[in-house]
């Protein structure tokens, strides 16, 4: 497959298997070796490169990028930073200034995000750097580098960049519409679909498995629109779960913090919300807080459309609701739930894969359950609702008797597995106190450690 | 003079520019080959067949090694050659390489080492503790023990006594960049291998036993590693032998990288150990006698598994004077990864034990930890005049310290006198405003039900030297050119913590010339020989007064040959500014040094250092190992959530001794780094294996080290001021793992918080996962 792009603010083209991915092809077709291999799997930053398109800059890990990803767009690799006449961009001074690097292996990567965060205006450098580890400095010095880098001015070639976009060949190969992957699906419905590769990925890089024939779903346009009405927020598939996270802050502030540590920066600025959805996952983050509110999915087979309730997607542990050739094409999630609240529990806070994440969506009237959505990942095979324990909730008081009642409830609903991650017994035993954390939150109680300042 | 200053890492620039070279980054000749590993899925059996044929005819594979296919020895053990390359019949963990594929590209390789059709038969696999116990499955005869007074005997007669267990487990490196090795074939069968490794002399030695080769046929080169922490002293050999025997059989170049699943499913990681123990003690917390029996897992082969044990052992004490103790070694060998180097080496883990009875201790007494572990301290080092003072501390001595004093001795026979942690203590108790804020915690905690603070100081004290005495010696090759730029060389590997720089720093010193004129060159088996690996904090003590010797030597040739040309004194001739001068005449180090090449004087020297005054027994247990101890102290403060166990360092403060700082800036990076390291070992850091052996947290999706918002949110880091007392390069001291022991005032903060939920004791393990944490408080609820 060909894929023309600007790589360091030169048109490219590169001919490669629609797998390879952008970090092999720049180490190893252009001997580009700045970008470093830490994980291979999207998980430690040291392959970050900054991707411009018309919307503006992100920063991504090339090591899970497959090549037809950046055709149309601007790459930026370390060696591309630094202006034409050799002057260091402020976060690269910046980084020597306060001794921000020491073995340096990781701090190509990091030079990557800090510049696309430099150039995007982001302060929240916490955030922006949690997908790249270091394991020399503790940070500090990293972050010291990127506040003292803030004020310098954005390089003129982010702009030159972006203006050169308009001039770059759309690609033939890559449909541009859902009707388009609908026909493709229907035509050869055992294809595979890959959106932002960041799970598809590893299975190239990591299980080497070869996907057979592919279609990539960045350029459906019409799958990337984020439509809202009063009661209601349709979203479609190609969402990034970055963008939807900025759409979604208003409404449901804990969804939107929980998105925040879904996935690091360069995942979440990769992957779908349709992704997420479809791969069936029983840990995708989304689909509790999106089952809590009732969510509607809305699948496609060629011209044929159904809307389902998202939790009757997921009938078992690798099994959907999805036939072959049919694809996700949004989902639309209900508006008018504030007492919404996202609890996502991990062994590490940023870019950690849930132990459990469990999304409340109760509602108390005149201090009585009136209605409750309870729904959980990490829980079973699948994102599933603690019905039981709604049942024991509504039309009950609430008060702290009935949560404390409602404990034994969890266990019919839920017999979770031990592993690397967590027990059997802690995601039980906290899956109770999430719903004592949500009463808490109620009440008044300080309960989350990340809102405690000295 | 630029020692003393904090000048940036002389790579910094390279670095964020994405020019700086590591292995995999060499631009390689035509026709490099690339190597995998195929590995036993099984944890323990025999191999009964090995059917490689679908691995032959994989796409691009060039060749297949087995052992039977190795032309000498089969061995990458560092120690007692009790692991081979490639397995010999038996396989003993999951991800032991049973062969090597040799293909054409590393995707190739890689993909063609999972074809292989292996059958086993398969035998009971040792995994835990117990059953190495049970089974008697152990590196040595058995434990080592070492004794001061009358442990048993004491603890009986003592007013309390508290015992009790403590798990700690290991830690993956995690080092950025994986192992990798190339092997580039020369002239009459010799081998260059570019290694990213801490030992390049190793690597050398069993490269050159595999080829058959005296050691002068195989030249191993390292510019830079992506990382070391130990986890690159041993586990860069397999590598870089496989590419050497590769490259020798096939004449071609070849390459090999570990993919990080394959690294961290292969390579050694930190020892996990168990500590149980016993202390009894006065009112006061006063130890009168205390008992420490360690359990650590070394894994199949014993690699640096000893050394470790040992090490643990000799930080049993960590900053307490003990007149009675027994500790008791197991070093149990598991059908697991070999356990083996990781900053700290063992230290960390002896310290983890004693500072979790520290905690304990004042637990039982009620009384606040700080008091406990000061009430057990060492005295503070002597002055020069023969008093009892703190030099080098600023605020005043605790009253205690005034007594009349027993000599400090170590459990294992050495005597302390430079101990400094009393003024440190206290300086940095006044710094973090230690008292006034457990208070406030305490406060706090009274009024929130839910979320609970913790905060805890701990010390540490790290012997420095390594205690296989002889590896404590580095040699230096310095040349000066006649344009006046001087290249070094040394023993010395750099992987990140700035070595080259403090180095460069040391001659610039010398020779008064800016940085800039002197190059540091990538670590070299044929400049330097027989070298040390850059291990236990050593590198710039050693290879720094090695360089120093060097230097001086040439120094001294300068002057002595630009004095007699002007009749003039050489202790008169002054290097300083970039110019020498000599009586009357001043020229700059360019004009001198040719003028000292036209004179005939030879402007290369070799510099040679061995640590002075060290001995010791490690069967017996007694000497002095260590040629002196570094020190430091962190306060932490941290919140829990008693519902779910997640838990946020609040700030850290640390005051650390760095002697005299050869690099401030270097240093702080060191105790800073260090520091986060050591706090995501003892947090959030699980290795988890299933009960067929095999590693379940493998990648970074799984295996959780600290990430950007994982470092205390209030953060500062200090250098305790002051010289060395012993004679080190510019009464500098040490820093490379010292302050990865800092991270245990985490634990203990921790600790302190849970015990804010219920009356028993907490005994956290570690690490303490939120999953821990949570358990430990339903515990002190009497939930569990």
């Amino acid at each position: 497959m060909k894929t023309t792009f600007l790589l360091n603010g030169e048109t490219v083209t590169a001919e490669t298997p629609p797998t390879a991915t952008l970090l092999d092809w720049l180490r190893l077709n252009q001997h580009l070796t700045g970008t470093k291999e830490g994980c291979n799997e999207g998980d430690c930053g040291a392959c970050t490169v900054m991707v411009q398109d018309e919307n503006g800059p992100r920063a991504l890990n090339a090591c899970i990028l497959f090549m037809p990803q950046i055709a149309g767009k601007a790459v930026r690799t370390v060696e591309g930073i630094r202006a034409n006449d050799g002057a260091l961009h402020p976060v690269q001074q910046a980084m020597v200034d306060h001794h921000g690097s020491q073995c340096g292996f990781c701090t190509p990567g990091f030079i990557a995000s800090m510049a696309t965060a430099h150039a995007t205006g982001a302060t929240d450098f916490d955030d922006r750097l949690a997908g790249n580890l270091c394991r020399c400095t503790g940070y500090a010095p990293i972050i010291r580098a990127a506040e003292a880098a803030v004020d310098a001015p954005v390089p003129d070639w982010v702009g030159v960049d972006r203006a050169a976009l308009a001039a770059l060949p759309s690609d033939p190969e890559l449909p541009r519409s859902s009707d388009e992957l609908a026909a493709i699906l229907t035509a050869a419905p055992d294809t595979r679909i890959i959106a932002g590769g960041t799970d598809v990925g590893l299975w190239v890089t990591k299980q080497m498995r070869d996907l057979g024939p592919v279609v990539f779903l960045h350029a459906c346009k019409d799958l990337q629109q984020i439509t809202v009405t009063d009661t209601d927020m349709h979203v479609g598939a190609g969402v990034t779960v970055e963008t939807l996270r900025e759409a979604i802050a208003p409404h449901y502030p804990s969804f939107a913090e929980m998105l925040r540590r879904y996935g690091s920066t360069q995942v979440r600025s990769a992957a779908t919300i349709g992704g997420n959805i479809a791969n069936g996952s029983p840990i995708g983050d989304s689909p509790p807080a999106l089952i809590a509110l009732g969510t509607q999915l809305h699948l496609r087979q060629g011209d044929t459309r159904r809307t389902i309730a998202l939790e009757d997607f997921f009938i078992d542990y690798g099994k959907q609701d999805r036939q072959l050739g049919e694809f996700v094409e949004g989902i639309t999630l209900p508006l008018g739930a504030p007492d919404l609240k996202v609890y996502k529990i991990s062994k590490r806070f940023d870019q950690d894969i849930s132990a459990l994440c469990g999304a409340f969506n109760i509602t108390v009237q005149e201090g009585v359950v009136a209605s409750a959505r309870i729904a959980f990942g990490g829980m079973a095979g699948i994102p599933k609702r603690a019905s039981t324990v709604e049942k024991a909730l509504i039309g009950q008081p609430w008060t702290m008797d009935t949560i404390t009642v409602a404990r034994d409830a969890w266990a019919q609903d839920f017999t979770p597995l031990s592993d690397m991650r967590a027990s059997a017994d802690y995601r039980l035993e906290v899956a109770r106190n999430l719903l004592t954390r949500y009463y808490a939150e109620t009440q008044g109680t300080p309960t989350t450690v990340l809102e405690v300042e000295l | 003079m630029s020692v003393h200053r904090p000048t940036p890492h002389d790579s910094a620039r390279l670095h964020v520019t994405g020019a700086a070279r590591y292995v995999d980054d060499i631009p390689t000749p035509a026709g490099c080959l690339h190597l995998a590993f195929g590995q036993s899925t099984i944890a323990h059996g025999t191999i009964t067949a090995m059917d490689l044929t679908a691995v032959r005819a994989s796409e691009g594979v060039v060749a297949v090694l087995t052992a039977d296919d190795l032309p000498h020895a089969n061995d990458v053990s560092p120690s007692i050659h009790d692991e081979p390359l490639l397995a010999t019949g038996t396989v003993h963990y999951v991800g032991q390489p049973l062969f090597a594929v040799v293909a054409t590209s590393h995707t190739a390789a890689r993909k063609a080492a999972r074809l292989a059709d292996v059958t086993y038969d398969a035998k009971p696999a040792i995994l835990t503790i117990e059953e190495a116990m049970a089974a008697n499955s152990r590196f040595e005869e058995g434990p080592r023990v070492y004794t001061r007074g009358d442990a048993s005997g004491a603890i009986d007669a003592s007013a309390h006594v508290i015992d009790g267990v403590i798990d700690m487990g290991g830690q993956e490196h995690f080092y950025l960049e994986g192992q990798a090795a190339l092997a580039l074939p020369q002239d009459d069968g010799d081998m260059v291998v570019h290694s990213s490794t801490q030992h390049p002399s190793e690597i050398q030695h069993k490269v050159a036993d595999a080829l058959g080769l005296p050691m002068h046929g195989v030249k191993v080169e390292v510019r830079r590693m992506g990382g070391g922490f130990g986890g690159k002293e041993s586990q860069g050999n397999a590598l870089a032998v496989a590419c050497a025997v590769a490259a020798s059989l096939t004449g071609k170049p070849c390459k090999m990288r570990y993919d990080r699943d394959d690294d961290m499913v292969i390579t050694g990681k930190r020892h996990d150990f168990r500590i149980s123990y016993r202390a009894g003690f006065d009112d006061a917390g006063h130890v009168q006698g205390i008992e420490f029996v360690h359990y650590t897992r070394c894994g199949w082969a014993q690699d640096l598994s000893l050394p470790v044990a040992d090490r643990a052992m000799l930080h049993a004490d960590n900053a307490y004077l003990f007149e009675n103790i027994r500790i008791e070694s197991h070093r149990l060998r598991t059908n697991t990864q070999s356990a083996t180097a990781f900053r700290g080496f063992g230290g960390p883990q002896g310290i983890v034990g004693v500072e979790r009875v520290m905690d304990q201790i004042a637990h039982h007494l009620g009384l606040d930890p700080l008091e406990v572990r000061k009430v057990n301290y060492y005295a503070e080092m002597e002055s020069a005049d023969g008093g009892l003072s703190a030099p080098r501390a600023a605020a005043p001595l605790p009253p205690e310290s005034n007594l009349p004093k027993k000599k400090q001795v170590t459990p294992y026979g050495q005597e302390v006198t430079d101990f400094v942690l009393h003024g440190l203590t206290t300086d940095l108790a006044a710094r973090c405003d230690y008292e006034a804020r457990r208070l406030a915690v305490a406060e706090w905690n009274a009024g929130s039900p839910v979320l609970k603070r913790g905060i805890a100081i701990t010390p540490v004290k790290f012997g420095i030297s390594f205690t296989l005495s002889h590896l404590n010696q580095a040699g230096a090759l310095v040349h000066v050119y006649q344009d006046g730029s001087v290249a070094l060389n040394h023993g010395g590997t750099e992987m990140g913590q700035g070595l080259y720089q403090k180095v460069a720093q040391v001659a610039s010193g010398v020779f008064g010339i800016g940085l800039e004129q002197v190059r540091l060159t990538a670590t070299d088996t044929s400049k330097v020989p027989n070298t040390s690996a850059t291990a236990a904090s050593s590198g710039s003590d050693l290879n720094g007064m090695a360089v120093l010797a060097a230097c001086e030597a040439l120094r001294a040739r300068m002057a002595d040959h630009l004095a007699a040309v002007r009749q003039s004194d050489p202790a008169d001739v002054v290097f300083e500014g970039g110019l020498v001068r000599v009586g009357a005449d001043e020229m700059t180090f360019a004009a001198a040094a040719k003028e000292c090449y036209e004179g005939r004087v030879s402007l290369s020297a070799t510099g040679f250092y061995k640590t002075p005054d060290i001995s010791w027994d490690r069967i017996k247990g007694d000497g002095r190992p260590f040629y002196y101890f570094a020190y430091g102290a962190a306060c932490s403060e941290v919140v829990i959530d008693t519902l779910t166990g997640e838990y946020k360092v609040l700030r850290t403060d640390i005051l650390h001794d760095a002697g005299r700082s050869l690099n401030p800036a270097l240093d702080i990076g060191q105790i800073e780094g260090g520091f986060v390291q050591g706090a995501g070992w003892l947090t959030t850091e699980e290795l988890v294996w299933d009960d067929k052996g095999r590693l379940r947290t493998h990648a970074p999706s799984t295996y959780k080290i600290p990430a950007a918002s994982d470092r205390p949110k209030v953060f500062n880091v200090a250098l305790f001021e002051g010289d060395n007392p012993e004679a080190t390069i510019h009464r500098s001291k040490a820093v490379g793992e010292p302050p990865f022991c800092l991270g245990i005032s985490v634990l203990m903060a921790l600790s302190d918080a849970v015990a804010a939920c219920g009356a028993a004791y907490p005994a956290l393990d570690a690490p303490a996962t939120p999953e821990r944490v949570l358990k430990a408080v339903m515990r002190v609820r009497g939930d569990a």
